[in-house]
């Protein structure tokens, strides 16, 4: 594995390798010494073209945790900002001799180009890409899943996970519905009509228009962000009508299994997807899932540089 | 005109009868099986198709405004190596071509280059804003003669400003060749909208958003009587009415790009712009269509829609890329893999869909026509035994963006002559005109 692009090229057993890696490294992160020489000299630059502080910072953990050098490359006042190219932006961290980019990018492809092209030589690590993809968000996700509900099992098989929201425009819808499916899992996707992509009965999942309707089957339940500017793109009434019918409350939590847990990628628009009251029950994975991205991006960029999964039980 | 005199020794015409076809001072003055030379130079192209001077009916040759990506005369030798003998330049300039005096300087410029004969399209309207009529009379009466308008890159979207154009141009016999797209169901739309741009999170291009457009104005066409032509055909649906259309006695003609009768959808898994085009490219169903409306004739002609951009317009990512591929060099070759290859049409289908129905449509002179004693020596010499590499480059036209580079093609062009004159000899564009 040389990049991480997309989960569409990884196998069953290169994620569960990441996340039995990740396993082994939340333990560093539990214990009172947070690090690991593993990447001492290495460089990981994480370049932001798009702002996003939550997944920034996890990689930016993630990276010093292992004793790798971190640059940091964001969007507002950079050189991107001021039109530098994706490919001059790339050959510049490359003369500066970065080992790995983790890129967030408003184009979808982005984080492809960049390892595709011959512009840099470092392992790519796709941050999220416009609409595209999110592939460490999914990990951290399945992550968190098998950690609750998947009983010692390496994969996910036999639990149904519901992402409910705009599919049409969420990477991290994208990347959990191949994830989940290929680690065994049932997912369901609910959303209105219009926010659901032509042709995504071809895709490894089910649909549903009703959340109600889904609510009682399943084991873990995914919230997905509503943007603002989709509230002036014609795709619902507004806001209190989407909440209505698609929105997580503390009623419609009740008719949840027991066991299910809830969760959100970050960052929640509180009484619109999600209600306060859902976000902060006890059934809210949602803080462990931030914690778990840490040791999720640690795997990552531990098997993209080290060039192996860690071995069970080795630290 | 030259007054180089030309024997084509063992050619095979469209039909696939043999002749040997003798020409000077820009006509055909001899064919017979088997013709003794003179004073002329002879050429032997035994094997080869000697086809009409292909005409193109949309080029995108960038002159006046983007000479970094394409000038008239690069866009020419372009064409001459790819066996064209005429070109319509498309009004998307800047100055955009929307008064005579723009398209009078691409006209001339077309005659200073001397490649082949150089159509300008007008546009239909000013600035190409869709909002009002440009001056169509004055361009028509120009020295350049402009029949067809179009304001392609943009539809004419507004149904009243595209009636009263389609009204405006009867006076003169005139076309508006229409780009097909509803603006408002393509918003930052950047591919074919299905299964893999879903996959790919790029914003989908409904096929409804051409064939919506195709439908109004096939009827608007019918109701003012008039005449219209669409642009880059792309999807099944999009044949379906322009068969109906045609069967009802409406005056509507069609094109397809080569690249649409090759390419499908699937190729923007790369990301690569380099396959990024306006229209997009569509599924191998789409594909498979647009071949057999092409052979049937419900689709009339081939058309490059040759769209250069420097180097930079492409190297980027996707959605930052400019629309457009080249085609003027490929374009022959790509219709012999997908038509004649195929066995859906035959050399003089070829002849017919490149060079004698798309000069109808333009009303051009002295340019598709048959080959036959007395024609204009508009000539191309096809060798369709023989392969060849696309290589970017090596292309003729000044940008590099084709999608074919690395592809092994059928049929190599070995000649072409513009008005008696070889432009292209054993595939090597020759030195013309004045300003060089």
């Amino acid at each position: 594995m040389k990049h991480l692009l997309s989960i569409a090229n990884l196998s069953a057993q290169e994620a569960i390798g990441i996340l039995d890696t990740a396993t082994e490294l939340a333990r560093i992160n539990d214990g009172q010494i947070k690090k690991l020489p593993t990447l001492r000299g290495r460089t990981v630059v994480n370049l932001f073209a798009e702002d996003s502080t939550r997944t920034r910072i996890s990689f930016e953990a993630a990276a010093k945790r292992l004793s790798a050098d971190v640059i940091n490359f964001s969007a507002k006042g950079s050189s991107i900002s001021k039109g530098e190219s994706l490919k001059d932006t790339a050959m510049t961290l490359q003369a500066m001799g970065a080992d790995a980019v983790v890129i967030r990018h408003s184009a979808s492809g982005a984080a492809q180009r960049l390892a595709d092209n011959q512009w840099m030589s470092g392992a790519v690590i796709n941050a999220g890409d416009g609409t595209h993809e999110h592939p460490s968000q999914a990990l951290l996700d399945a992550f968190t899943i098998r950690k609750h509900l998947g009983k010692g099992s390496k994969d996910l098989q036999g639990l149904h996970v519901a992402i409910v929201g705009d599919i049409l425009h969420s990477r991290v819808a994208r990347s959990n519905i191949l994830l989940l499916s290929l680690l065994g899992a049932k997912v369901t996707l609910v959303a209105p009509p219009t926010l659901l992509p032509i042709d995504i009965e071809k895709w490894p999942c089910t649909l549903s228009y009703d959340l109600d309707e889904v609510l009682p089957y399943v084991d873990a339940v995914m919230m997905l962000r509503v943007q603002q500017e989709r509230m002036t793109e014609l795709f619902f009434p507004n806001a209190r009508e989407y909440s209505r019918y698609y929105g997580l409350n503390s009623q419609r939590m009740k008719s949840l299994k027991q066991s299910a847990i809830i969760m959100h990628p970050g960052p929640m628009n509180r009484g619109l997807e999600i209600s306060a009251q859902v976000a902060d029950s006890a059934r809210s994975v949602i803080t462990e899932q931030v914690s778990n991205g840490v040791s999720v991006r640690m795997a990552i960029l531990y098997v993209l540089l080290a060039g192996a999964p860690l071995e069970v039980g080795s630290i | 005109m030259s007054n180089q005199k030309y024997i084509l020794k063992d050619a095979v015409l469209p039909n696939g009868d043999k002749r040997d076809i003798a020409f000077e001072d820009g006509v055909i003055t001899a064919m017979s099986e088997s013709l003794a030379p003179s004073s002329q130079t002879v050429i032997d192209v035994k094997g080869s198709r000697v086809l009409p001077g292909l005409v193109d009916l949309h080029t995108h040759l960038r002159e006046p405004g983007r000479e970094d990506a394409e000038t008239v005369l690069t866009g020419s030798r372009a064409g001459a190596k790819g066996g064209f003998t005429a070109l319509s330049a498309m009004a998307n300039t800047s100055p955009v071509a929307d008064t005579a005096g723009v398209v009078e300087q691409v006209f001339r410029l077309g005659q200073e280059a001397g490649y082949l004969d150089v159509f300008p399209i007008g546009a239909v309207t000013q600035g190409l804003l869709g909002e009002s009529l440009s001056e169509i009379g004055a361009m028509a009466d120009s020295i350049a003669r402009v029949r067809i308008f179009s304001d392609d890159g943009n539809c004419v979207f507004d149904p009243l400003l595209m009636r009263r154009a389609l009204e405006y141009v009867k006076k003169f016999g005139g076309v508006i060749a229409q780009h097909a797209q509803d603006p408002r169901l393509t918003i930052g739309s950047q591919m074919n909208e299905g299964e893999i741009s879903a996959r790919l999170g790029l914003k989908g291009w409904p096929c409804v958003a051409e064939e919506a457009i195709i439908a109004r104005d096939v009827l608007l066409a019918d109701h003012v009587k008039s005449r219209v032509h669409i642009c880059h055909v792309t999807t099944a649906g999009g044949v379906e009415i322009i068969r109906w259309a045609k069967q009802r006695g409406i005056n509507v003609s069609a094109e397809v790009t080569p690249h649409h009768l090759l390419l499908t959808d699937d190729l923007a898994t790369s990301y690569d712009p380099i396959y990024k085009v306006n229209p997009p490219l569509r599924s191998s169903s789409d594909v498979q269509a647009l071949r057999e409306a092409l052979a049937e004739g419900i689709i009339d002609i081939v058309a490059t829609d040759h769209a250069p951009h420097p180097t930079e317009s492409k190297e980027c990512e996707w959605q930052e890329a400019s629309f457009g591929m080249l085609g003027l060099e490929t374009a022959l070759s790509i219709v012999q893999k997908t038509m004649v290859d195929t066995g859906l049409m035959d050399w003089q289908g070829v002849a017919d869909r490149m060079s004698i129905a798309p000069a109808r449509i333009g009303g051009y002179e002295n340019q598709g026509q048959e080959i036959t004693v007395g024609s204009a020596a508009n000539l191309v010499v096809i060798d369709p035994s023989k392969n060849w590499q696309v290589d970017r480059d090596l292309t003729m036209s000044k940008a590099t963006n084709t999608p074919y580079h690395g592809h092994i093609l059928p049929g190599v062009i070995t000649h072409t002559f513009f008005k008696g004159r070889a432009t292209v000899i054993d595939s090597v564009v020759q030195k013309i005109g004045e300003v060089h």
